[in-house]
């Protein structure tokens, strides 16, 4: 078992090299550069040229790639091309913003998925388990802005019990807080949430067909029994790389809510700085994001290792 | 600078005083407190406006966006400022004088000014901000100053300023907005010092800035408020919605029918500012078909200007006439031909040119300016009509300025206004311009530009600059179909808030400018 988890841990390393490499050349190969995007469209060809000095863009890119590699190893990131601010400095409180927005949404969303999936696998069928699939449609339906608008509309606009602005400062307390990110905790429990949902009822399903469950009931045990302690670890493996995709998603995809609530997250960071051709800063969020993703991929795997009693014995 | 002082807040204190007078027996308007946001300063202005983002900086040279350059007149004052007229007043320079034909100026520094430090402002300090754009230097700003060749301290209180090429508008080509002054030698743009309203308390670029009132501000009549919070809100439903749940009272670029909405709510006010920003389609003179005038003038008389007004901007804006200076400047050609929609006109000018069924391709992408892409698929059916087969290539709004524009022979672009004339023309109409969009290069043009722009007599600058308009509007590659207003939108609190006659947000200078009711 100990090697399974260390070959994925290798695995995830490097995924994360090659990612970097990837990044690197990618945003190199974005068309304009940067001294152009930092000037705008009335820059003279003078000011073009000294601030392409000071940056090295003549270097070659494979140079510039080792370079920043070693920095990065070395938790050294660089400096912002547009404001010459250490881009961790930049990136950190950013990034802290969007995983206290994705940890909210999940302590909101996995419990509730979770609960709800149980809950109508083992009466599919019954009212509840319509109603719930119903909802489960239109939420992953509707695109996640429109959720957005659709809670301003009527929370803050109407009824004004919420901010629409989700503008969070160092004089607040935690209520305040909590109150300020509320509307878009919940927009995004609403876009996570049905996909969660559906997979842990399917998976449970799934498991509740095989002989051997029929067997566990025959022999006298209760239902509740039979789902939890029979059929969720078999089903369990499929439902956490859900969980660890979605939670994924929760760090990396929410450019759209954070846009429309004006919450200050990495994603607004990284699209901002792709438009100022900030590379740098471009490099250091994927990079981020990439991480992020790696990390949740290898603790479900090693989740569904633990649950999973063929590959714990192994 | 007048004193802000409202019609609506003339007759509601006319109205008092009535009152007053019907009951105490005294019927004096001279007896009665006129608000004019004269008194204390109170509440804090809280804006909401696009044009921020996390790379913005304060330093002046770094300025492109309108979030930055908001807040760097909270902080810092220009050396000339433009009045809701779009009139050049003294700002800290206080009175300037050409000699001779314009080439040799003197300015006036205003005296007993004093920055935020404690230190007071000298000829050095107007000098080195000024040279901050000059020469080797990142800025944005150097094309604004390169006619900038000495620049001289007199004595105590005044600058002499040489230039290369005579300018009778010096003083309106100062109030740029990245000339704000510093103390000599300041390079700390985490914390600039200046001689503003405000300092500094909190700034997250393209995210919040809250500036606060300093004690004793030398403007009379300026700087009403204790506090100012900026916040960047990039999208435009968001910082609607921002001013309708009541966390903002100023919001900035708004389109018209979102205008129209707000109007009919009376908690709500509407500003609509006509300063000179134009929309343009640009043609490469230099490349084929767009190298033959008659071609040119076929697609000038194949779009319908009136119909993109009223469906794009709902009427929010005013008709062009391929020239880029606005009806309600000064110096605006009133005899140019107009170029109205007629099919037939322009198949009369495909036929003189030899291309009958002409077929062109027109990029575009809604980065060049708002509805770009809208404008472009009403062209498209207007030029139909003519004859014209009109190809819209649709382009990603990122990278489109390095990518797009000035390489494609005929893409959307936009302009805002300028504060002179000369400037506009400078931008993109002279041969010696960096970002000439048509590549229209007339050295008669270019002459008759720069004659004007030394022209001290107003007359025979009007005349000249007349002219240009015609020379551009016939012969030029720039297709303006629209001059864009800008739409503002806030809270009815807000009081001594006007159009503005450049930029928008009362030329970004609304935080010292307003009050709150």
């Amino acid at each position: 078992m100990t090697r399974l988890i260390a070959a994925r841990v290798g695995m995830g390393l490097l995924t994360l090299l090659v990612i970097s490499a990837l990044l690197f050349f990618a945003t190199d190969l974005l068309p304009g550069d940067v001294a152009a995007a930092l000037l705008g469209p009335q820059a003279t060809p003078e000011a073009l040229a000294t601030i392409r000095a000071s940056l090295h863009l003549g270097d070659p890119a494979a140079l510039r790639y080792v370079h920043w590699l070693i920095g990065v190893v070395h938790g050294d990131f660089g400096r912002s091309i547009a404001t010459g601010r250490s881009v961790v400095t930049v990136l950190l409180p950013r990034f802290a913003n969007t995983l206290a927005l994705a940890v909210l949404a999940a302590l909101v969303s996995v419990p509730l998925a979770l609960g709800l999936g149980l809950a109508t696998a083992m009466r599919p069928g019954s009212r509840l388990d319509r109603l719930v699939s119903t909802l489960c449609l239109v939420t992953i339906s509707v695109p996640e802005f429109f959720v957005g608008y659709l809670l301003i509309l009527l929370f803050s606009v109407q009824l004004g019990w919420l901010p629409s602005l989700a503008v969070l400062n160092g004089g607040m307390s935690f209520a305040q807080r909590l109150g300020a990110v509320t509307l878009p905790v919940i927009t995004l429990v609403l876009v996570v949430l049905a996909h969660m949902l559906r997979m842990t009822r399917a998976a449970l399903l799934g498991c509740l067909a095989a002989p051997y469950i029929e067997t566990a009931l025959l022999k006298g045990l209760r239902r509740r029994t039979v789902v939890l302690r029979h059929a969720l670890p078999n089903a369990a493996a499929p439902i956490i790389a859900v969980i660890a995709l979605n939670l994924g998603y929760l760090v990396v995809g929410v450019v759209v809510v954070e846009v429309v609530f004006v919450y200050p997250g990495a994603g607004q960071l990284m699209v901002d700085a792709v438009g100022k051709r900030d590379l740098p800063l471009v490099q250091a969020c994927g990079l981020a994001f990439a991480a992020t993703y790696v990390l949740l991929n290898l603790i479900a795997d090693i989740v569904a290792i633990l649950v999973n009693p063929r590959l714990r014995a192994s | 600078m007048s004193p802000p002082f409202e019609r609506r807040d003339f007759l509601r204190a006319a109205a008092l005083c009535g009152t007053a007078g019907a009951l105490g027996g005294i019927a004096s308007l001279s007896g009665c407190a006129v608000p004019d946001g004269s008194g204390d300063t109170t509440g804090m202005l809280r804006i909401g406006m696009a044009g921020g983002s996390t790379s913005d900086s304060l330093d002046p040279r770094t300025y492109v966006d309108w979030m930055p350059i908001n807040i760097g007149y909270q902080l810092m004052n220009g050396l000339v400022e433009i009045d809701d007229q779009g009139r050049a007043v003294p700002e800290l320079l206080e009175s300037w004088e050409a000699q001779g034909d314009a080439r040799l100026w003197t300015f006036t520094l205003r005296q007993g000014i004093v920055f935020h430090n404690g230190k007071s402002l000298t000829p050095e300090d107007v000098i080195y901000s000024i040279n901050l754009h000059r020469g080797r230097t990142p800025s944005a700003a150097q094309a604004v100053v390169e006619n900038i060749v000495g620049l001289r301290k007199l004595d105590a209180r005044r600058i002499e300023v040489t230039l290369q090429g005579a300018d009778a508008e010096l003083p309106a080509t100062l109030s740029d907005y990245r000339l704000l002054v510093v103390p000599d030698g300041f390079a700390d743009w985490a914390n600039p010092v200046g001689t503003g309203a405000y300092t500094l308390e909190v700034f997250e670029p393209g995210v919040r800035c809250i500036t606060r009132k300093v004690g004793g501000y030398w403007k009379p009549n300026a700087g009403h408020v204790e506090a100012i919070q900026v916040l960047g809100i990039g999208d435009a439903i968001a910082r609607t919605n921002a001013l309708i749940s009541g966390q903002v009272d100023v919001i900035n670029r708004i389109d018209g029918r979102t205008a129209d909405l707000l109007r009919r709510n009376s908690r709500f006010q509407v500003i609509r500012s006509q300063t000179g920003q134009y929309a343009v389609f640009a043609m490469n003179c230099e490349t084929e078909p767009y190298a033959n005038a008659d071609i040119r003038l076929a697609l000038k008389y194949a779009i319908d200007r009136e119909r993109l007004l009223k469906t794009l901007l709902n009427g929010y804006g005013t008709v062009g006439n391929d020239q880029p200076i606005p009806p309600n400047n000064p110096y605006f050609a009133a005899d140019l031909v107009r170029h109205a929609y007629d099919p037939d006109q322009a198949r009369h000018h495909l036929r003189k040119a030899g291309r009958e069924g002409l077929e062109v391709t027109l990029e575009v992408s809604d980065a060049a300016f708002f509805g770009a892409l809208d404008a472009a698929i009403l062209y498209q059916a207007a030029a139909q009509e003519a004859g014209i087969t009109l190809n819209v290539r649709r382009r990603p709004a990122d990278g489109y300025w390095s990518a797009v524009w000035m390489q494609a022979p005929f893409c959307g672009s936009y302009s805002d206004g300028r504060t002179t004339v000369d400037a506009t023309f400078a931008k993109a109409y002279k041969s010696t311009s960096a970002s000439n969009e048509t590549r229209w290069h007339r050295p008669e043009f270019d002459r008759l530009a720069n004659l004007a722009r030394g022209e001290l007599d107003a007359a025979r600058r009007r005349e000249l600059y007349g002219v240009c308009q015609h020379m551009i509007c016939d012969d030029g590659g720039a297709l303006i179909p629209l001059f864009m207003d800008h739409i503002e939108a806030g809270s009815d609190k807000v009081r001594g808030w006007k159009p503005s006659a450049i930029y928008d947000l009362m030329g970004q200078r609304i935080g010292e400018r307003v009050w709150l009711a």
